[in-house]
């Protein structure tokens, strides 16, 4: 068992990796999808609105599995020749359209909630399109998507084990392997559970002082 | 400062037109007043000239320049919404300190605006407070306080006041009129209640239906309404239409005999305000059935019916009437507005 220390720590960089890289992608996608769901051109919003609605109806190892296969098969017909995606970029692809789906439909109700008005009086005082967007919208957003979007980001957290099945060696991969190799699965999985108890943990300590410091006055006692 | 030239505005939402060839023009430093029923067309109108909205046709022009298609941050004017619209992630200071600073002036004019605003508008103690912290009457300063911080050419209110119990509207129109008055900014003013149109404006621009009906002082639109429309929107009670038989170009009221307008037909309405009525014997003037008599302190009202049409007049709180009373009225003749029963439209003058 101590002799997979070593591996569950590697494991554990690549699930911090996939995690933080996914996030990220997953957040910037996720906003530009909300703002064009709320387009008024009916194309764009309806595209917006049936890519969150697939996603969010297919299970997560499905498509990381598409991603996977899908672009091997895609790589291979591009070049002629048989080409593998790496494990890692696919997992990050996957979990990065994953993650925006969510994360798209959280920003969306969180925007919508933001008064009409706030855009109105933006623009009547000389701001531009992009300046009521980051001075007027996002502040005010940010508080009100932060509690989902913590949430979201813990069952990502989560979702990282799901990469473990195209051969990423992550936290997940680690335990499947020791627990094969030694035949001793309930400790193995029993660490694994341990660090991703312990990633969440620290996630919602983290998440909290967001909260916190991002709430709005109007929602301070 | 600059004037503004609303030239034959047309909007339309589909098939539905919200504004019909609407024209006006608002002189520098005036305060104009967009007065209607709700669904009139008037916050339509604004939000076209404040170019959160766009036209379908016609022309705006703000000082010597034409706007139309220009965004609203390059027309030179602020708007104060219905709303507030304070920003709730900002403290008082930086939501008047805002608009400044996105025009880039130096930290020394924006915390002397800033003050300046804050002083006429008696906001100076809640700077460091966030707007969840104040009144519904303290965020409606901070807006109209933002919003003349910038100095802008034009100002444009939407209803500013209407979230605001009665006693706070009488003292913040109170405090708007002395505000507007001291900065001289040219305002278009968007309200459905009439005596806030009247006690602020300069003229008011009468709506109804996506047209302009009228357009004066508030004393002249009060006393003389150019449409049946007006003289009911305008004045509490409103306006009395008497439908009144028109004999040798006379219309005879008891005793009196008051000439018509010639172009007038068989039939013609009298207009009449509640107050431009004395007490008189039952024999003379207007014969009044009175069905409600209600003391109101200052003066009596009293609702009843002339020639069998509903009416309501005003007398000194010191008459005694009662229900069930047949009283006679004496209609004041320089106050009285002639009115084509088809179309409602005032005739422009009596009969000498």
């Amino acid at each position: 068992m101590y002799a997979f220390v070593d591996q569950f720590l590697s494991g554990l960089k690549n699930t911090l990796l996939v995690f933080a890289l996914s996030c990220a992608f997953g957040t910037l996608l996720g906003l530009l999808i909300a703002v064009l769901r709320n387009s008024t051109r009916k194309s764009v919003s309806s595209c917006m609105r049936a890519y969150t609605g697939i996603i969010r109806g297919v299970p997560e190892l499905l498509i990381i599995l598409l991603t996977y296969f899908g672009g091997t098969a895609l790589l291979s017909a591009i070049t002629g020749g048989y080409i593998e995606i790496n494990a890692f970029a696919a997992g990050v692809a996957a979990l990065t359209v994953v993650f925006s789906g969510y994360a798209a439909e959280i920003f969306r109700g969180a925007i919508n909630a933001v008064a009409p008005g706030q855009r109105e009086a933006a623009a009547a005082l000389g701001l531009s399109n992009a300046q009521i967007w980051f001075l007027i919208i996002i502040p005010q957003m940010i508080p009100i998507a932060l509690p989902a979007f913590c949430n979201l980001c813990i069952s990502l957290i989560k979702d990282t084990s799901l990469i473990s099945v195209v051969g990423l060696t992550d936290v997940m991969r680690v335990a499947y392997i020791g627990a094969g190799s030694l035949r001793a699965p309930l400790p193995f999985y029993l660490a694994a559970s341990a660090i991703y108890l312990a990633l969440t943990s620290l996630s919602l300590l983290s998440f909290r002082l967001l909260e916190r410091r991002y709430s709005l006055p109007a929602m301070k006692g | 400062m600059a004037n503004i030239v609303i030239d034959r505005i047309r909007k339309n939402f589909g098939a539905f037109q919200a504004l019909k060839d609407v024209s006006l023009t608002v002189n520098d430093g005036e305060f104009v007043s967009l007065l209607g029923p709700s669904g009139c067309g008037k916050t339509t109108l604004l939000r076209i000239i404040a170019g959160l909205e766009s036209e379908s046709a016609g022309d705006i022009r703000i000082g010597d320049r034409s706007v139309a298609g220009l965004q609203p941050k390059d027309r030179g004017l602020a708007m104060v919404f219905q709303n507030y619209a304070v920003f709730p992630h900002m403290t008082v200071f930086e939501n008047v300190a805002f608009g400044l600073r996105m025009q880039k002036a130096d930290e020394a004019r924006v915390s002397q605006q800033v003050q300046k605003a804050a002083a006429l508008l008696h906001i100076e103690p809640y700077l460091d407070r966030y707007p969840n912290k104040l009144s519904g009457g303290q965020r409606q300063r901070v807006a109209v306080a933002r919003a003349l911080a910038v100095e802008p050419k034009v100002l444009l209110m939407d209803e500013p006041l209407s979230n605001l119990d009665a006693l706070l509207r009488l003292e913040m129109r109170t405090e708007l009129k002395t505000v507007l008055q001291s900065s001289g900014t040219t305002t278009i003013y968007v309200t459905h209640d009439q005596t806030e149109a009247m006690g602020l404006s300069d003229r008011i621009a009468v709506m109804h239906d996506g047209e302009i009906e009228q357009v004066g002082d508030p004393v002249d639109i009060y006393n003389h309404p150019a449409t049946r429309f007006v003289g009911g929107f305008i004045g509490n009670p409103p306006m009395n239409f008497i439908h009144m038989p028109v004999t040798g170009g006379h219309v005879i009221v008891g005793s009196e005999r008051f000439p018509v307008p010639p172009e007038s037909g068989p039939e013609i309405i009298l207009g009449l305000r509640g107050e431009a009525v004395a007490l008189a014997q039952a024999s003379e003037g207007f014969q009044m059935r009175v069905r409600v008599a209600e003391p109101m302190g200052s003066h009596l009202l009293l609702t009843g019916l002339i020639e069998n049409q509903p009416v309501r007049v005003i007398l000194p709180a010191t008459e005694k009437v009662a229900s069930g009373d047949v009283i006679g009225l004496k209609p004041d003749p320089a106050r009285i507005s002639w009115l084509a029963p088809d179309s409602g439209k005032a005739y422009l003058a009596a009969a000498a």
